[in-house]
């Protein structure tokens, strides 16, 4: 079988199928890194949902979610999704213009969202409705403040990856990363799917 | 083009169809999920039922459609390794919920 793979490719191409083997393998590392973070996420969501209704007198959900704004923000997340699946398949494609123009799209909309739900926490912070006003409010920051700063990360990184492609191109260190790091930003979105769901449109009911 | 797909296992794959149908589903979805909490018109178990099927059916679009999970790359093992963890979720989610709704329930009944 390897012997069929050194006929068919010339010495180049057997190179690139080394690489391959090694980036497959990293990106499945780093899959199982997703999965235990994805446990992590677990955990917070069932201390959400204990504590939802501890409000210990302060503000409800009812109270402080404004499902509107939650919609633009999901909607920014959503999109920086697609458009990060552009990025894939320019890469794909080999057109390294459209993967770095993909990857800015990708990163404004993300700091979008990031910013929005900066100014809704220093509002809710404003108004008395800290983490330090119920047990409610301490495991809502701790659960929405995790995959913000999941969110922060996955912008650095998006960060670094545009000017690493621009300086390097699309070689075999490059494209695993951006496959790891494409696994990443969908994996935020999945995880804000369940946040919009379970406690902001459940909450609001 | 066909070359560029089986060179790659995992995460690659996929096409602009496949990302345009994500991107559709998705925002149906979410507007789905949104509108029938947004205007009210409905029961709260009606309402609880469309928001969590609604989310189970967009997570699985992300996961297939914009992530490429599928029995085929890597042996299997990613998708193994999902169903051994979504195992684990159930036991810490649901478990926690279970055991302290009973604890709830039973300290306003004492």
């Amino acid at each position: 079988m390897a012997t069929d793979t050194i006929k068919q490719h010339d010495a180049h191409a057997h190179d690139g199928h080394e690489h391959h083997d090694a980036g497959a393998m990293k990106v499945f590392g780093f899959w199982i890194y997703l999965m235990s973070d994805l446990v992590i996420f677990g955990s917070l969501f069932a201390t959400f949902g204990v504590l939802a209704t501890a409000t210990a007198g302060g503000p409800t959900s009812q109270e402080i979610f404004e499902l509107p704004f939650v919609l633009v923000e999901t909607f920014l997340l959503l999109i920086s999704s697609f458009t990060f699946g552009l990025a894939v398949l320019a890469q794909n494609a080999g057109d390294r213009g459209a993967v770095l123009k993909w990857l800015a799209v990708t990163f404004l909309l993300g700091a979008g969202f990031i910013s929005m739900e900066i100014y809704e926490f220093h509002h809710l912070i404003a108004e008395g409705a800290g983490p330090d006003r119920s047990a409610f409010l301490s495991a809502f920051f701790t659960l929405v403040g995790t995959h913000g700063l999941h969110v922060t990360f996955g912008l650095i990184w998006i960060a670094i990856m545009f000017f690493q492609i621009s300086k390097r191109g699309l070689d075999s260190v490059t494209m695993p990363r951006m496959l790891c790091l494409s696994l990443f930003w969908h994996f935020l979105d999945i995880v804000w799917i369940c946040v919009f769901s379970f406690v902001y449109l459940i909450g609001a009911m | 083009m066909s070359d560029i797909h089986t060179s790659h296992d995992g995460a690659s794959h996929g096409s602009y169809k496949s990302y345009i149908i994500g991107l559709v589903l998705s925002i149906v979805l979410t507007l789905i999920s949104f509108g029938v909490v947004m205007t009210g018109s409905f029961g709260i178990p009606a309402m609880m039922i469309t928001v969590v099927v609604t989310a189970i059916i967009q997570v699985l679009v992300q996961l297939i459609l914009f992530m490429h999970l599928n029995t085929k790359s890597e042996g299997g093992w990613n998708v193994i390794s999902f169903i051994f963890t979504i195992g684990i979720l159930t036991l810490i989610v649901g478990g926690s919920l279970w055991i302290m709704h009973n604890i709830h329930i039973n300290m306003m009944l004492g």
